[in-house]
Order: structure tokens, then C-alpha cells, then sequence
């Protein structure tokens, strides 16, 4: 049980892009949409536009800058609606058993046969691209994990001393499931969620790639890159920046990720 | 042995029926999705037309009835007609089953050539710096959006070496194919690394690898006899969820490189709301995914004698 | 006692990790004659199961041998090297471990997992040792064996298992088998077989073994002579017979008072059976003096001044205790 050097990078990662995205109006020094100035289109990076221009003109770090309120807002936004989902439905069907375990299993099957971006893909199709769309469509979509992570550690602690106790005093399943069982399977969780907070920010960054994400021209990662590769030639700042800001984000949180399991699930619960 | 096959088929026949419910559901349940489209289009499409179009792919039949026919028209082989194209959504799809399905073999084997040796490696080295390296390039594969390493990928072996083409499928030869397939495989090679890693570390603990030792094999012969498959059994799992899921996986991979499979397909059909073309597409990518892990189960009962007596 | 088949001087385990070395297992001293019976008794977390590791040359790390001898015959077992120890591994000293369930290799039959031996150390071909499989699953008492030479280890019973080790272990005809708690996970039912079994097929191979178990019982009873371990020392060592009625260390005083004996007579106010009250210290709690002092109830200042040293005893046999009966 002790805190590797995964956590405190990890952790000093999100820390960093969390005060970038809280402090982008002061450490941006251009507005993120209404800067476009065709003047200035496609600038390598210099010291006047420390990562280059886009191809309307736009700064591309303060766009980055912006753009960080984005992927943090949406990956935990998400992340709270799927591990919501998924540990309500994984604790009752764990704890009720019967047929509505066997039919939130049927239901955990079903959604890991259909990949969670083809999924978000055909909601986005039905609900339009926008922020509200795709907290509904990522944030529905990706809760089978942690789902089939409480479902299966409930079972090993329900015959448990505190559980049967707990019971017999006569709490309702409400309280046992929340307030008994959930502070006593949360590690596992917690690691699931930290990394499936990375996966949330790459399939956001994904969808606005497609065009099917956040509207431009609000500055979001992925939707930079969408027309970085007709650039690619001329312009390679334009795809090399946001990716890798979309890249050391994420990988802040798989580090985060795998220092708290070091530290919370050091048997290997949810090990992948 | 059968009896456990024809439970499995019976459970994938069952999810591709609730898939097909659903997705046929989600998308007409919605009001207006098919006028609303060309609306958006901003095509000067009059009041008439729309209504003809409409009886013509029997919109306006009761939602029971459209579904049954729908049904029936799949257990015909028949997925419907592309509003798009007009074309028979099989033909559409049937020329992007081989593309895609050759993208994501390519990227499986990169990913199984590239991902099992390193994470064996890393177990046996526990500790090494050749494991904390290992496991370093891991997390970044796992982190980095496939996307942008395409983009990164294509800048560098396309444009600077000249190497490789950019993008686009070409006669269908292996040149075109190295670049996207590589770039799908990234993340399911980072995730079997650090499978196999955990697998070797937890097989080496075994009790059986000490009786093993116990009767005085060289550490090849333990390795190659004992170890090897035992891990590998762990493994074959991931090995085929990451196979399973990869035709899903593809689609952004292959909106990037221009690939003609069945992602960009559902792509470009999303955009246009073109919900025939839409619902084979996933249709395609679900079966895949089914096909894939019965086949996995099926290999499980080979490598595996627990299971192939129980 | 006869010529002695394993010797082992002043041998020495620790924990060597990142810090100093941590003794698990302190100079301990065993001889087992040709074809002897020997038996080494302690609760676990004693050191037991790492003397035998350490003599099959099986200690993995953090665990080494920090000092002394292994001699099997004239060889040293712990200065020889690795690629010498594994040709004598299996050959000449074999083990049977506690865990019949998950000590075979649940991918490969049984006979191929028996056959491996003659191909390792007898250079058999893949056929001539599924035969030799066979016999020796028929050795072992395996009724049908050219039909259960096929099967994988799920198919078969726990008791059955253990049989398929006991074929591996004794393959090769070894001259010393190690046998660490091998009926500890077994019903009780089939224990005793178990143990006839190893003990007649070591005596017509003229095998020695080393019987290891918690059981102070058990061993007394088919042992020619006994060690004593608690915290890493051997704290005695005689002939079962007289460590059994006459137990010198407090510790083995315990043990055997500990034991559910027919015909007992029980004094008046003593519960039917007696328990060693407290704990064995921890690796890195090991204390200066006695090690058993904080349990003892002969302790007194003494024991816990400087470490006990061994004494001999007059009818053979050794105890470190200053207290000794």
C-alpha cells in the first residue's frame, strides 16, 4: 500500500490542464472564436502565436486553453452519468438477484456487443450534434464495466458479516446497497472511473473529429484536428498540438488510474 | 460440447434480434427523421414529393407493421434501400465487409505480434527496465487517441519519408493497408501487453510452475511447455473482444484514411440520415463482434480441457 | 544411524530484499540417513516448507540461502551451479507438495505430466515414456492407468492427484523425497493411504524422505526420528519414540500435549485438550534470546539475556532450551 510515481503524474497532469481550463480568460492570450483573422492564417508557431495559427487565423493555444474546459467538463460529466448508471444497475442486480440480474446482464451483454462509438454515433445521428447530445449519447453508453465490477463484488460481500447485520436491523435495500455496500466496493470503482474518464475525453474528441460532436466553432480538441489532415502538409502544427494535448490529458488519467489501484485495489480487481 | 454451441448461437440469434428491435426503434420512434433530413439539406424538395417518398418506403404504415416487414425483409437477406443512393443497402455494404474485415485482421495481428512478446517480456524482466519501459509504451498506446496518432503516422511515413501513401484504398493492395491498420491496432496492442503482463506474472505464481520446476526443466522448457500456454489461455479472451469489437473501433480510423469499409460507411450515412444504410451498418459491426467471440469460445474449447469436458 | 543420503550444516534463509536481510530460516542442521524416515514438525510460518525449498534448490526471491551447506552425497546443493542443481532436481531429490488441486498442470494429461520425467532425466522418446507413465501410475495404485493416462488433472479426485504427484516425485527413483504437508488439503479418509503409499514406495526404492507436517502425530508414528522447528531454529531433535512420550523442549511439550491421545487420563480441572497459548512471532520480530520465551512456561530471565544455545541429550538427540526436562 504505498503511492507509486504513477499517482503523483498523473495526478500533477489533470492538476495542470484542470488550472488551464479554469484559468484559460487569463492565460489566453487570444479569444478562442472571435480572434479569427485570415491575415494570420496557418502561422508556424512563433512568439506571437506560441503554437501557430489555424486556418482562419485563430491562436491554436488559446484554443487549446478553451478547448480544455471542454474535454474536462464532458469527461467527468459523462463519466458520473455512466458509473451512476452502471453502479445502480450492477448493486441491485447484485443484491436482488433473480430475474432482474438475469435481465440487467442480458442488458450489460448487449451493450458490450455494440461498441460504445458506434452507439454514440447512431444517438448523435437521432439527437443532432451538440453538447446536450452527446452527454446523453456517451454518457448512456459506456456504463457495462463498471456495472459487471459492482455486480460481482456485491456478490462477494453480501454474505458478509456488516451486510447480514445490517439487514437484520432492518435498513431498507436502499441504505444497505448505498450506504453499507458502496463505501466497501468503491476502490475498484474509483479505478474504473478514473480511466473511463480518458476513454469518455477520446471518444468526445472523436465524435467532434467526425463532425458529430461539439458545434464548431467552440473550440473542442477533436473538432481542431477534423481539418488538420487537408493541412497536414502545410501546416502540421495544426494536428500536432490539440492531439497532444487530447494525448497527455488521457494519459494523466490512465496514470491516475493505475496509482490508485496500486493504492485502493492492490489485488488486481480491475486489472486490464 | 454441442449443447454449449447451441446455447451460444441461441444467445447471439437473441441479441442480433434485440439489436435490430432496438436500433429499428431508436430511429423510428423519433418524429420526422426522414423529412426533417432533406429539410436540412435545405433541398427544394415540394410537399407532394415528400409524401410519395414517404408511401413509397412505407413511412407511413403503423410502426407493428413497418417492423414485421422490416423483420421479414432481413430474414431475406434483404436490409432495405439506401435513401441516399436508392441502392439496396446489401449491395452498399456487401463490396465494405472485405475492406473493413481486412483492416481489422491486419490490425490484429499487429496488435497480437506486437502486444504478447512485450507484455511476456515485461513479466519475466519484472521490474527491469526493459519492464517499466514496456509498460511506459503501453500506457501511452492506451492514451493516445487513434485519430491523431494516424495523423502523426501519416505526416510522417507519408508525407516526410514518402513511404507509404497517405490515404485512400488504392487497388487494395498492402501498401495502403500498413498505415491504417497499424493505427488501429495501437490501443488493443497497449491493452494485450499489459494483459499478457498480468497473465504471465500470475501463471509464474502458480503452483503447477513449481511442480514444474521441482522436476528440473531448463527454464526454456518451462517457459515454452508450462508457462506459455497456460498464459495464453488467460489471454484469448482479450484477444478476441479486441478482435470482436475492432469493425466498431474502425470508424473514425477509417473516416481518417478514407478507407471504404463499413465504418465510414455508417459515417457518411449518420450525416446524411440515411437510417437503412445506418441500421446495416451496425447490424454488420454487431454480428461481427457476435461471430467473433463464438468463434473465441469455440477456440476455448480446443485449448482449453477444463472447459471441453465440463 | 546408517551412511547419510543429505547432511545439512549451519543452513541459513533470508528475506534479502532492499533493506538488510531479514533470517527466516537459522542455521539448521539435518541428517537423513539412506532410506531413513524423517520428519520435521512446526506450526507454519516456521521455516519448514523453506529448509525444504532451499534443499530442492526451489527458493524464489526475496528468499535465499544466506549460509551453509546442502551435501547430498558428496555434492554441495547450495554452492553448485543452477544447471547442475536442475539436472539433480527431480533426479535425485524430488518433492510432493501440499496442494494437490492446483499442483499439476491443468492444460496437459497426466501422462504426459508423469512422462516428462523420463524424457528430462532418461532421454526417453515421447512413446517409451507414456509406458514408463504407465507403470508408474500403476505403481501409485491407479486402477485402469492406460485409460487415465489420457485424462487432465480436473478429472480426477484430490486424492487422485496427490497419486499422480507421488508417481512424478518418485519417477526417477530419487534418493530423497521431500514431502511437504502432503495430506494436510486431503479428506481425512484418504489420508492415511496416502502416507502408506509414499512410505512403502520409498522403501522399495530405498528412498529417503522428509516427511513435513504440522503434525506431531503423524509424524511420531512413521518417523524413525524427529525435528522440532519454531521460528526458524530446530528446537529439538530425537528418535519419535522418545520426543513423543517424553518431549524435552516446552514447545514440544506443547505439541504434544496439544495432541487428542486414546487412553489419556484427563486430571481433574484440565480441559480435554491443551493449547500453546499465543502466537509465533513475526520474521522481523525474531527476539534476541529464546525465541519461544514469550509463550514459555518455564521462562525466565535468562532465556531472554542472550540466544539459546543447543544441548546435547543424554539418551542421543539434541534441544536448545535451558529449561530442558
Amino acid at each position: 500500500m504505498k503511492a507509486g510515481p504513477n499517482l503523483y503524474i498523473g495526478g500533477g497532469i489533470i492538476l495542470l490542464v484542470a488550472l488551464l481550463a479554469i484559468f484559460a480568460p487569463l492565460i489566453a492570450p487570444y479569444h478562442p472564436v472571435t480572434s479569427a483573422n485570415l491575415m494570420y492564417a496557418e502561422e508556424p508557431p512563433s512568439m506571437q502565436f506560441w503554437l501557430g495559427t489555424d486556418e482562419q487565423g485563430r491562436d491554436i493555444f488559446s484554443r487549446i486553453a478553451y478547448g480544455a474546459r471542454i474535454s474536462l467538463f464532458i469527461g467527468l460529466a459523462v463519466q458520473v452519468m455512466n458509473t451512476a448508471i452502471g453502479v445502480s444497475l450492477g448493486l441491485s442486480a447484485g443484491y436482488f438477484g433473480g430475474w432482474w440480474d438475469e435481465f440487467v446482464q442480458g442488458l450489460t451483454g448487449l451493450m458490450l456487443s455494440i461498441p460504445t462509438i458506434v452507439f454514440a454515433l447512431a444517438l448523435m445521428a437521432i439527437l443532432g450534434p451538440g453538447l446536450p447530445s452527446l452527454l446523453i449519447a456517451l454518457g448512456m453508453t459506456d456504463w457495462a464495466y463498471s456495472c459487471r465490477i459492482s455486480r460481482a463484488q456485491v456478490l462477494t460481500q453480501k454474505s458478509l458479516n456488516y451486510v447480514q447485520s445490517a439487514r437484520i436491523i432492518g435498513f431498507g435495500p436502499l441504505h444497505v446497497m448505498f450506504r453499507e455496500l458502496l463505501p466497501n466496493i468503491a476502490g475498484p470503482l474509483i479505478v474504473v472511473a478514473t480511466m473511463g474518464v480518458g476513454s469518455a475525453i477520446i471518444a468526445e474528441a472523436s465524435l467532434s473529429f467526425l463532425g458529430l460532436g461539439v458545434i464548431p466553432p467552440n473550440p473542442s480538441w477533436g473538432g481542431m484536428l477534423s481539418s488538420a489532415r487537408e493541412q497536414l502538409m502545410i501546416a502540421p502544427w495544426v494536428a500536432v498540438f490539440p492531439g497532444l494535448a487530447l494525448f497527455v490529458t488521457v494519459l494523466g488519467f490512465n496514470l491516475l488510474g493505475d496509482g490508485l489501484r496500486d493504492l485502493l485495489d492492490p489485488h488486481g480487481r480491475t486489472r486490464r | 460440447m454441442l449443447q454449449l454451441l447451441l446455447r451460444r448461437l441461441a444467445q447471439a440469434a437473441l441479441t442480433v434480434f434485440i439489436v435490430i428491435s432496438l436500433v429499428f426503434v431508436l430511429f423510428s420512434v423519433i418524429p420526422g427523421t426522414f423529412t426533417s433530413s432533406l429539410q436540412a439539406d435545405k433541398r427544394d424538395v415540394s410537399q407532394d414529393v415528400i409524401e410519395r417518398l414517404e408511401d413509397e418506403l412505407g413511412l407511413n404504415d403503423p410502426l407493428p407493421v413497418r417492423f414485421a416487414n422490416y423483420v421479414t425483409d432481413l430474414a431475406q437477406g434483404d436490409l432495405g434501400v439506401s435513401y441516399a443512393t436508392r441502392r439496396p443497402v446489401s449491395d452498399m455494404l456487401s463490396g465494405r465487409i472485405w475492406a473493413s474485415f481486412k483492416l481489422a485482421c491486419a490490425a490484429i495481428f499487429f496488435a497480437v505480434c506486437v502486444g504478447l512478446p512485450l507484455g511476456f517480456i515485461a513479466a519475466i524482466r519484472q521490474g527491469s527496465w526493459i519492464d517499466t519501459a514496456a509498460m511506459t509504451f503501453a500506457v501511452s498506446g492506451l492514451s493516445i487517441p487513434g485519430f491523431w496518432a494516424g495523423l502523426l503516422l501519416m505526416y510522417l511515413f507519408s508525407l516526410k519519408l514518402h513511404l507509404l501513401p497517405t490515404f485512400g484504398y488504392g487497388s487494395g493492395g498492402l501498401s495502403h493497408l500498413i498505415l491504417p491498420a497499424i493505427t488501429l491496432g495501437i490501443a488493443p496492442m497497449a491493452l494485450l501487453a499489459r494483459t499478457t503482463r498480468a497473465a504471465v506474472l500470475e501463471t509464474l505464481n502458480a503452483d503447477f510452475i513449481r511442480t514444474a520446476r521441482s522436476k528440473g526443466m531448463s527454464e526454456r522448457r518451462l517457459v515454452t511447455r508450462h508457462l506459455a500456454r497456460n498464459a495464453f489461455v488467460l489471454v484469448l479472451t482479450t484477444i478476441g473482444l479486441q478482435f470482436g469489437s475492432m469493425l466498431g473501433g474502425s470508424v473514425v480510423i477509417e473516416k481518417l484514411f478514407a478507407w471504404p469499409g463499413v465504418g465510414s460507411l455508417l459515417i457518411d450515412s449518420v450525416g446524411l440520415r440515411d437510417i437503412p444504410a445506418v441500421q446495416g451498418a451496425i447490424l454488420v459491426i454487431v454480428l461481427f463482434f457476435l461471430l467473433i467471440n463464438t468463434l473465441v469460445d469455440l477456440a476455448y474449447l480446443v485449448v482449453d480441457p477444463r472447459i471441453r469436458y465440463n | 544411524m546408517s551412511e547419510p543420503i543429505l547432511d545439512v550444516r549451519d543452513l541459513s534463509v533470508s528475506l534479502v530484499g532492499s533493506g538488510p536481510p531479514i533470517g527466516a530460516v537459522d542455521r539448521v542442521n539435518l541428517t537423513i540417513g539412506r532410506g531413513e524416515v524423517f520428519g520435521l514438525v512446526g506450526e507454519s510460518g516456521c521455516g519448514k516448507s523453506l529448509c525444504a525449498l532451499a534443499i530442492a534448490g526451489l527458493l524464489r526471491q526475496p528468499m535465499q540461502v544466506t549460509g551453509g551447506q546442502i551435501m547430498l552425497g558428496a555434492t554441495d546443493l547450495a554452492t553448485i551451479p543452477q544447471r547442475q542443481m536442475r539436472r539433480m532436481r527431480g533426479d535425485d531429490v524430488s518433492m510432493i507438495f501440499q496442494e494437490p488441486m492446483t499442483a499439476l498442470n491443468p492444460l496437459m494429461t497426466v501422462g504426459d505430466q508423469i512422462g516428462e520425467m523420463f524424457v528430462l532425466h532418461r532421454g526417453l522418446s515421447r512413446r517409451a515414456a507414456r509406458k514408463k507413465a504407465i507403470e508408474a501410475l500403476d505403481q501409485v495404485r491407479v486402477s485402469s492407468p492406460e485409460r487415465r493416462i489420457n485424462a487432465y488433472p480436473h478429472q480426477l479426485s484430490g486424492g487422485m492427484r496427490q497419486r499422480v504427484m507421488i508417481a512424478i516425485a518418485l519417477a526417477c527413483d530419487p534418493k530423497l523425497l521431500i514431502a511437504d504437508e502432503p495430506t494436510t488439503a486431503l479428506d481425512v479418509t484418504i489420508q492415511a493411504e496416502i502416507v502408506e503409499l509414499v512410505l512403502e514406495l520409498c522403501r522399495a526404492k530405498g528412498t529417503a524422505v522428509m516427511m513435513i507436517s504440522h503434525d506431531l502425530g503423524l509424524v511420531a508414528r512413521i518417523c524413525n526420528r524427529v525435528a522440532v522447528m519454531y521460528a526458524g531454529q530446530i528446537v529439538e531433535e530425537r528418535a519419535s519414540a522418545e520426543i513423543f512420550n517424553h518431549p524435552s523442549h516446552p514447545y514440544t511439550r506443547g505439541l504434544v500435549d496439544a495432541l487428542p491421545r486414546l487412553g489419556r487420563r484427563l486430571e481433574r480441572g484440565q480441559r480435554r485438550l491443551t493449547e500453546i497459548a499465543g502466537v509465533v512471532p513475526a520474521l522481523h520480530e525474531f527476539p534476541e534470546g529464546c525465541r519461544f520465551a514469550a509463550r514459555c512456561p518455564r521462562v525466565t530471565s535468562e532465556c531472554t539475556a542472550a540466544s539459546v544455545p543447543v544441548t546435547q541429550l543424554d539418551g542421543g538427540g539434541i534441544v536448545r532450551c535451558l529449561h530442558h526436562v
